[in-house]
């Protein structure tokens, strides 16, 4: 019975490329982006397509985008992290206060060594920020949406404590560079989230923990009893969500130009909004990276489209809340989507 | 001849094309107990569902009283008086003997406000009616299994019960509370209430029933009356073949001690467990539901943390509690339930087989992706694992396919002692045959394998000795080839 075999019964499948396409989530979703994209174009073709647009949207999302990064990370363990723009204001007033403070106005090496102390402490903040989520949810086995809703006001609290809640202003030149700057002219926020997302999507699919986080998103219970430290990998997904919210933290302070304990308030519903759209199960064990990649340019799109036609920002907030409601009732309950035919008449 | 109580013709049920009731009919009399006997995966589950209105079948017919039942609904069943008293009891633990008899009843009439006296009223009517007495202020959590079954037939006799369908009825109960549930059966007949007995072991409710109804893939195999049945014979039925219990191979008289397992206790769970375990052995532990077996099971490989004891493996201590620390010192653990805690139910099957072993791949940081799917793909194919592709999701798989799964992954991770806590629950007769040949295979090798079942037959056919467990201890050592099946069900249940 347990002699090698030479039958091989478990020829892997082979269904033709089109076929597979046309069956997953993520070419649907291209779908929709481009859809959305020549909508948009369509509406408003010489502002929305001009060059002076496309640019400033690569400028804008990648702080979002790195937020849904992270949240695609911890959703893909069945939980979910609400502190993540609480994490990267509180990185952000962290950093800011040593360039304000300890740097005061010098220019360029010492800036530099400066800066490069304050990036170190913000992924500090950012690692220790991760490590306390990691503990209420993976040691003290909290509900992660409440563990982290609170520790979120925890990280807002100490923001506003540190600050008294106005913003923190004043940096060296250099702290431009990582929001405004461009390398080969391409904007730095751009490539900061290009390779943050493939650095997301190597892990994911190329490393033991990976396939472990994946796993143990799909059957906690069953994690447990095929012998996989679930505690410590659920602790390394609350630390990477941690980590990547102080880089968008980073990012938020360099393009604002300041930092302050309420920035990027809508940016939380926004990430949530762009992981489930990009097909990330809430219930954990299924998302990819190009799903979130591609979600984060529809939304971007849409924002912007939306900016240009003059809808008010309270508008975009409510067309966020229904959205996300939309997509999960789609994701949920596909059967009611689907338009059955009827028979031809007789 | 008179109309029966419920009539079933020719009913079919399919699920996403696998048939799991095929044309199956026979007649239910008033105050007749019959037996519906089928393995696992048989159709009794569904058949109850149907029955209880909350399944509908494709096809066939379904009469109480001779009236044509076409739209049943959990609703309306429970108004033709078809009552199911499920595994679990479905019982509120929290609340009193009295409030669980009487809660059907007080919602059938359609009362908003809780009227003490007249819950106790009906609750002590329908104990007098089986002629039990208990305290009607007691808490259910506090009774025992046997009496707990009381409050849930209690329970069906309050709202006017025709017709009572019991799941699995005796898997809990000993061989004094057995007969005392035959006794309360045969009044409930003597009233005009007919019973229909569901399970996989019912050689012992025999003696009440009129009639046997038995099921296999789907199909009635077997109806007959009750007195024309034994033991044997619905066994033969049940699986179709006669099953030969054949002791396995003998153990080397000199084969080392492997696995040593000393005064494990855990309060309110086992209580003092010792045992040794040989290279090759293949060790049996049983017991009823409720004796303990399930958390020395678990115990053994750190999910459940033991108050005192030590078990050692290979001279070395294995650490309590910790089923990481368990797994690394070379114990591995097949669960009971196999679609919640064996399975990644909607995850490939490369991938169930490889999270056993994607640390061992991935030394350097990087995970050797190719060698961890040759590995798994191997070990499927030495399991024979029937797939169309290994990218396939488990759930897409039979039982015995499933089963093979788990028992793959754990094989690639090459343990020394592997415990399997119900191997063969679910899966139909002809993968139990070829599991029980995987664990001969696995004992020729050398490793030592803890069964953990309550299917005696499977017990004798693969154990060089059986452990009974009861009330949390070990009462029983015994080897293989001196016991028959029924005096192991009789020290199990006495």
């Amino acid at each position: 019975m347990l002699e090698k075999a030479n039958d091989n019964p478990l020829r892997p499948a082979a269904p033709s490329l089109f076929a597979r396409l046309a069956a997953s989530q993520e070419a649907r979703l291209a779908v929709i982006t481009v859809l959305v994209f020549a909508l948009m174009g369509a509406l408003s073709p010489e502002r929305f397509l001009s060059v002076q647009n496309i640019t400033s949207m690569a400028f804008q999302f990648p702080e979002f985008a790195i937020l849904a990064l992270a949240m695609t990370l911890t959703m893909l363990t069945g939980g979910i992290d609400l502190s993540v723009v609480g994490i990267a204001n509180l990185s952000a007033i962290i950093a800011a206060t040593i360039l304000t403070q300890l740097a005061g106005g010098t220019q360029g090496a010492d800036a530099l060594g400066w800066y490069a102390l304050s990036v170190a402490a913000a992924l500090a903040v950012g690692l220790i920020a991760g490590l306390f989520n990691g503990l209420l949810v993976a040691v003290l086995g909290l509900p992660a949406i409440l563990a982290t809703l609170g520790s979120g006001l925890v990280f807002s609290g100490f923001a506003v404590v540190l600050t008294g809640g106005s913003a923190v202003m004043g940096f060296p030149e250099v702290a431009a560079f990582i929001g405004n700057g461009r390398m080969l002219g391409i904007p730095v926020p751009l490539v900061l989230f290009g390779l943050l997302a493939a650095a997301l999507a190597f892990v994911l699919s190329r490393t033991a923990f990976g396939l472990k986080v994946q796993m143990l998103g799909a059957n906690p219970l069953a994690a447990r009893f095929a012998a996989v430290d679930v505690t410590a990998t659920l602790i390394k997904v609350y630390v990477g969500s941690g980590v990547l919210a102080s880089i968008a933290g980073l990012l938020i302070m360099s393009r604002a130009n300041s930092a302050k304990a309420d920035y990027g308030s809508s940016y939380l519903l926004l990430a949530v909004l762009i992981a489930v759209l990009g097909g990330v199960n809430p219930y954990g064990g299924y998302g990819r990276v190009i799903g979130v990649v591609l979600a984060v340019l529809a939304m971007q799109f849409l924002s912007s489209g939306l900016n240009m036609l003059q809808v008010s920002n309270f508008s975009r907030e409510l067309i966020w809340g229904v959205l996300l409601i939309f997509v999960m009732i789609v994701n949920a309950r596909p059967d009611l989507f689907q338009f059955k035919r009827r028979p031809p008449a007789a | 001849m008179s109309v029966p109580l419920v009539a079933l013709n020719g009913v079919t049920k399919t699920y996403s094309g696998i048939t799991a009731l095929d044309d199956v009919g026979f007649d239910i009399g008033r105050g007749e107990a019959v037996c519906l006997a089928g393995e696992n995966g048989s159709g009794k589950s569904t058949l109850i569902k149907i029955l209880a209105g909350v399944e509908k079948p494709d096809r066939g017919r379904i009469a109480f009283d001779g009236a044509q039942q076409s739209a049943l609904n959990p609703r309306a069943s429970a108004a033709a008086g078809i009552k199911v008293i499920f595994q679990d009891f479905s019982l509120f633990p929290n609340l009193s003997v009295a409030e669980n008899i009487a809660f059907s009843a007080e919602l059938g009439e359609g009362v908003t406000l809780f009227r003490k006296r007249h819950v106790r009223d009906i609750a002590a009517r329908t104990l007098a009616r089986i002629g039990v007495d208990m305290p009607l202020d007691a808490p259910v959590e506090t009774l025992s299994v046997a009496h707990k079954q009381l409050v849930a037939i209690c329970r069906a006799l309050a709202t006017d019960a025709k017709l009572i369908i019991m799941d699995e009825p005796t898997t809990a109960l000993t061989e004094k509370e057995v007969r005392a549930l035959l006794a309360i059966i045969r009044r409930l007949k003597a009233d005009g209430v007919a019973v229909l007995f569901v399970s996989h072991k019912l050689a012992e409710v025999l003696e009440v029933c009129e009639k046997v109804v038995v099921l296999r893939n789907g199909r009635k195999v077997a109806e007959g009356m009750a007195s024309e049945f034994d033991a044997a014979a619905l066994t033969r039925h049940m699986t179709g073949r006669d099953v030969a219990l054949r002791a396995p191979a003998a153990l080397d008289a000199s084969a080392p001690v492997l696995f040593e397992v000393a005064s494990l206790s855990k309060a309110g769970a086992f209580d003092n467990v010792n045992f040794q375990l040989r290279r090759g052995e293949v060790l049996g532990i049983s017991g009823l539901l409720g004796s303990g077996r399930t958390a020395l099971a678990k115990a053994l490989f750190g999910l459940v943390a033991p108050d005192s004891g030590t078990l050692t493996l290979g001279g070395l201590k294995v650490p309590l509690g910790d089923p990481l620390k368990a797994a690394a010192a070379g114990i591995g653990y097949v669960p009971e339930d196999r679609l919640t805690e064996g399975l990644f139910l909607l995850q490939s099957i490369g991938r169930n087989v490889a999270v056993g072993r994607v640390d061992a791949h991935s030394i350097t940081g990087l995970l050797a992706r190719a060698a961890l799917w040759a590995e798994s793909a191997d070990w499927l194919n030495r399991l024979r694992v029937k797939a169309s592709s290994i990218e396939a999701p488990v759930r897409s798989l039979s039982g015995g396919n499933q089963q093979r799964v788990v028992l793959a992954r754990w094989l690639a991770r090459g343990p020394q002692v592997l415990v399997l806590n119900g191997p063969s629950v679910g899966v139909d007769v002809g993968s139990k045959a070829e599991i029980h040949e995987i664990i001969a295979d696995l004992s020729r090798q050398g490793l030592g394998v803890i069964v953990i079942s309550d299917d005696l037959p499977e017990l004798l056919s693969t154990c060089h000795r059986i452990l009974v467990m009861r009330a949390g201890r070990i009462t029983d050592d015994i080897p293989a080839g001196s016991t028959s099946e029924t005096e192991l069900a009789h020290r199990l249940a006495s």
